[in-house]
């Protein structure tokens, strides 16, 4: 035993706790028959991801065991203790939480085969009974299962026995013919684009998946790749950071021009569907960077966002469309887009202005209240005469930009202009953030009184990230009504301002990039309230998905993917202090107990 | 510690309250409210307010007293006010929603005093309550019993939807909410809006997205009769009586039981509770489940007045029980039954009592938002409520 500085002694992590391991079985014997009962078995089994050997379907079973024996041998090695030897008993515990996984499945089974209670349970099946029995007789299935969950609960314990780099490999491999299969449909279009089909033709399977040689040469990529590049990369980024201040910062402005270059290129190097999708991602980003000022910077949950996307949408309906019904100036979009700011600008003020000095969750459910009257205005009879009710407004132009109209049509066109706009949203975020009023407004979000304290006007603050997330919200209600063409109060559900809250907070609350990745993970690949993702099989149960993501980020990771770095040290500040003072790092004189 | 320690203690100690006396004379000499520009726009939406109420009102007894009444002539002259049995007949729909409302709003405000954040999913609870009675009063009707022994089913759907929300409730709890005790106060709430979406979700995969329809009601049952001049559709004295008996069930188990003095002891202050040899964990578990059974005595009840229920049933009714939480003063129990019953009251009547006579159109496609604005309106004008918060100190912030 070794002492550290302020004489304590370093303790050894306890032992393999059993309770935990049974209790995972437990939680993966229920999470097992969950997911089968949700049917996602049955309804993702038409998207394949290695052609003979695995489907989505049999994924979302087979995922369970690994995950969760690997979670349940995971410990957390508090600052001053040293982390448990691992033996062979870590094995036997990954196979019994595999185990109690399969048996669940299996009791499933035995339950299906013998009952039928699909009246109130949809997926309660004889299809679902054949997918789990692998279309043999039931026996057989189960016996299977029982093998393969012990096998892969096995693999999933054996995650902590084996030294590290192997199973950074094994994930490695793993995420990355995952991936490589997941986003099939924007490898094939930018390939495609370069004329590369014959790469893509040799991977893939005719009607989607990798072919087994396909997964075959993927996986021997992602193990060699990184021992080609991997020194190299890590050798530049550390000459980079070690480079004086104002050099750092042009390397860092070349980078720049060179990676919007590319974006801007880009579009034309892909097809409808991915430009589409991107498109749709962009619209998200942009919202989600207007509400990343107000959750994520100034820390007011505004549950009702939707409403000022909902008012940028209407107003350029009815500032360019000839179809709308009571007033009708059919300005060109970028003058209307003029009016469209500063109304909702004002709109933001008159949201804002009553519940700003509210506590923070009576603030969450008034702006939803307020999200859900300006809606039901939209739908309403009695303001039908301007915005059409619930036939809403249609055949709105898109933007006349000389050389070419930008609408829905081409969708090409409209990833451009998302672009140009996210990028001014990018900038007017960053610059905010590193400006007087972003430094208030973090101080609002840590603690309000003291900010007020320190001369902080926090009525005023906080009511301008309400206005300044309102606009950047009605840049993107603008840019979707000249994409769709045609509005309607159902395209502005309080759901919308739900998965924008889920993008910004699993994306990481306050951090540009958190939030641009966000999007692009969630939206990109499973999929807005009605746009599709890339995987368009899980559009039953995304929002199922970004239900369990949101809690479980908040139980796990309140601060997201990319965190910021600020705002994850808030977070975790009882275990920082507690890490610091098992380190000896603060004096007694600085011992504060906040309570 | 040393003796040294001590002394600097006490010398800070000295020194905080000389500084604090110091801010409190400071604070004395010159008063730091300034009046803001927003405080002078609050005070207007105020003033817009009570001058849009009184207006209608004034629209409506106008129409009321005389049609032609050049008044209500002006503002809307199509308006056409109310017969005494269609206005007794609104307040009866709405008297009987609001204690639906009511019944949840208990769980809202029984959770904030104690737990202070709001459980967003506590609507979501309530449509498992009614999920559950769908699925099992349609067995019973595939049995033959629906009609027959309407009472006995009655007390077995009402009973095995508690078990369901009340078991929901508590694995909420112990799964989401327990690990997040002591986060800053946005976190809990956001995880509770994370858990209301997962559980409408979890319905729409096991359950499927249609709406579903409750068996057809006995006829006695839905025919109408006349009580104390009000002409009552049986359903709706079900859904009044079982609202009442609930309450009186839940004030006594909070008022005369010891579970009930503490957790009255652990909403006023966790820790003290705690040292009184108090089992916190365990009185806020039951804190959830009651709140839980409660929501699902409404959602038998929602079954029972609409007879169809859909995965998203729960979201609407959660957010207008909150509002009659806060109307009534959240925290305080029987304010939340007021709220429940004022709201439903408002609900109903205000769309063509207020709106109509203002020249509003389709104003019954506006009751949704007439919920809404009595929140807005409540939180502007009374934040804590018609009948007084009853909040810790600590939640009170």
């Amino acid at each position: 035993m070794t002492a550290t500085s302020n004489g304590t002694p370093t303790l050894e992590a306890p032992g393999l706790d059993w309770r935990r391991q049974i209790r995972f079985s437990l939680i993966g014997a229920l999470s097992s028959a969950f997911i089968a009962l949700a049917g996602m078995p049955v309804g993702l089994d038409r998207r394949n991801i290695i052609q003979p050997l695995l489907s989505m379907g049999y994924l979302s079973l087979l995922w369970v065991p690994f995950v969760l024996a690997s979670l349940a041998g995971s410990q957390v090695v508090l600052e001053g203790m040293t982390e448990r030897v691992r033996s062979s008993k870590d094995l036997v515990a990954g196979a019994l939480v595999g185990l109690g996984s399969a048996l669940g499945l299996v009791a499933l089974m035995i339950l299906v085969k013998n009952f039928n209670i699909r009246d109130p349970l949809v997926n309660w099946s004889p299809q679902l009974l054949d997918l789990l029995s692998f279309n043999r007789s039931a026996g057989l299935g189960m016996v299977f299962w029982i093998v393969l969950g012990t096998t892969l609960g096995l693999m999933g314990g054996a995650m902590h026995v084996v030294p590290t780099a192997v199973r950074s490999k094994t994930l490695t491999v793993l995420l990355s013919v995952l991936a490589v299969s997941v986003l099939e449909t924007f490898i094939t279009d930018l390939l495609k684009g370069f004329q590369l089909e014959i790469f893509t033709d040799f991977i893939y399977y005719k009607r989607g998946g990798l072919e087994i040689v396909g997964a075959l040469l993927v996986a021997a990529l992602a193990i060699v790749i990184p021992l080609l590049v991997g020194d190299r990369i890590t050798v530049v980024r550390t000459r980079v950071r070690e480079m004086p201040a104002d050099e750092r910062s042009r390397v860092n402005l070349i980078l720049l021009l060179v990676g919007s270059a590319l974006l801007l290129v880009l579009p034309f190097f892909l097809g409808k569907i991915t430009n589409e999708l991107l498109a749709n991602v962009g619209l998200f980003v942009l919202l989600a960077l207007g509400l990343n000022i107000v959750v994520g910077l100034a820390g007011i949950l505004d549950l009702g966002y939707v409403a000022f996307f909902a008012v940028g949408g209407y107003t350029t309906a009815v500032l360019t469309s000839p179809n709308s019904p009571g007033f009708s100036p059919q300005l060109p979009w970028p003058v209307a887009l003029i009016v469209v700011v500063v109304l909702t600008g004002l709109v933001g003020l008159f949201i804002g202005a009553p519940v700003i000095r509210m506590r923070g969750d009576y603030l969450a459910i008034v702006t939803l209240g307020f999200g859900e009257i300006i809606r039901l205005l939209f739908l309403s009879d009695w303001l039908s005469g301007w915005f059409g009710g619930a036939q809403g407004i249609t055949n709105i132009p898109g933007v006349d930009v000389g050389f070419a109209t930008v609408n829905g049509i081409d969708p090409r066109s409209i990833f451009l202009l998302v672009l140009v706009f996210s990028a001014i949203a990018i900038y007017i975020s960053w610059r905010l953030e590193h400006s007087r009023i972003g430094r208030a407004w973090m101080a609002i979000r840590e603690d309000e009184d003291v900010a007020e304290a320190m001369g902080v006007n926090t009525t005023n603050t906080k009511l301008m990230a309400f206005v300044v997330g309102a606009v950047l919200a009605s840049f993107s209600g603008a840019i979707f009504s000249a994409k769709v063409g045609s509005i309607f109060p159902t395209s502005f559900l309080m759901l919308i301002s739900i998965i924008i809250l889920v993008v910004v907070i699993v994306g990481g609350m306050g951090n540009i990039v958190g939030v641009i990745v966000g999007a692009l993970v969630l939206i990109g690949i499973l999929g807005g309230p009605k746009q599709p993702g890339l995987l368009q099989e899980f559009s039953e149960f995304k929002l199922l998905i970004y239900g369990a993501l949101l809690v479980w980020m908040m139980l796990k990771r309140p601060e997201g993917l990319v965190p910021n770095v600020r705002r994850s040290r808030e977070l975790h500040q009882e275990e920082f202090l507690q890490d610091a003072w098992l380190k000896g790092e603060i004096d007694t004189d600085d011992e504060e107990n906040p309570s | 510690m040393s003796v040294d320690d001590v002394g600097e203690l006490d010398t800070a100690s000295q020194a905080a309250s000389t500084f604090g006396t110091n801010v409190t004379t400071t604070y004395d000499a010159k008063p730091t409210s300034r009046v803001l520009w927003v405080d002078r726009f609050l005070t207007f939406i105020r003033f817009v307010f009570i001058l849009v109420i009184s207006v209608g009102l004034l629209a409506f007894i106008a129409q009321q007293i005389n049609p032609q009444n050049p008044f209500a002539q002006w503002i809307n002259p199509d308006a056409t006010g109310l017969t005494a049995a269609q206005f007794k007949g609104l307040l009866v729909t709405g008297l009987a929603q609001g204690a639906m409302y009511g019944l949840i709003a208990l769980g809202y405000s029984m959770v904030y005093g104690v737990l202070g954040f709001i459980n967003f999913a506590h609507g979501e609870v309530f449509m498992v309550g009614a999920m559950s009675g769908m699925i099992t009063s349609n067995k019973l009707a595939d049995a033959g019993l629906w009609e027959d022994a309407f009472l006995f089913c009655l007390l077995f759907i009402v009973v095995s939807s508690i078990v369901l929300s009340t078991a929901t409730a508590v694995i909420m709890e112990r799964i989401a909410y327990r690990p997040l005790r002591g986060a800053p106060r946005l976190i809990p709430l956001i995880t509770s809006i994370g858990v209301s979406f997962f559980l409408q979700n979890v319905s729409v995969v096991l359950l499927g997205p249609g709406a579903k329809s409750y068996p057809a009601l006995p006829s006695w049952l839905s025919q109408k009769r006349s009580l104390i001049g009000f002409q009552i559709e049986g359903t709706k004295l079900v859904v009044l009586l079982t609202a009442a008996v609930s309450m009186a069930g839940l004030w006594y188990l909070v008022e005369r039981t010891k579970t009930g003095k503490a957790m009255r002891a652990v909403a006023e202050d966790k820790e003290i509770a705690a040292l009184m040899g108090i089992d916190v964990n365990r009185i806020i578990v039951t804190t959830f489940a009651v709140g839980g059974a409660m929501a699902g005595v409404a959602g038998i009840l929602w079954g029972i007045l609409f007879r169809s229920v859909i995965h998203t049933t729960g979201f609407l009714p959660g957010i207008k029980a909150f509002s009659a939480a806060v109307v009534g003063g959240i925290g305080n129990l029987g304010g939340a039954m007021a709220g429940g019953l004022s709201l439903g009251a408002a609900e109903a009547t205000a769309p063509l009592m207020l709106l109509e006579p203002l020249g509003v159109d389709g104003v019954s496609q506006l009751r949704d938002a007439v919920a809404f604005a009595v929140l807005i309106f409540v939180l502007l004008v009374r934040p804590s409520g018609l009948f007084g918060e009853r909040l810790s100190e600590d939640e009170r912030a």
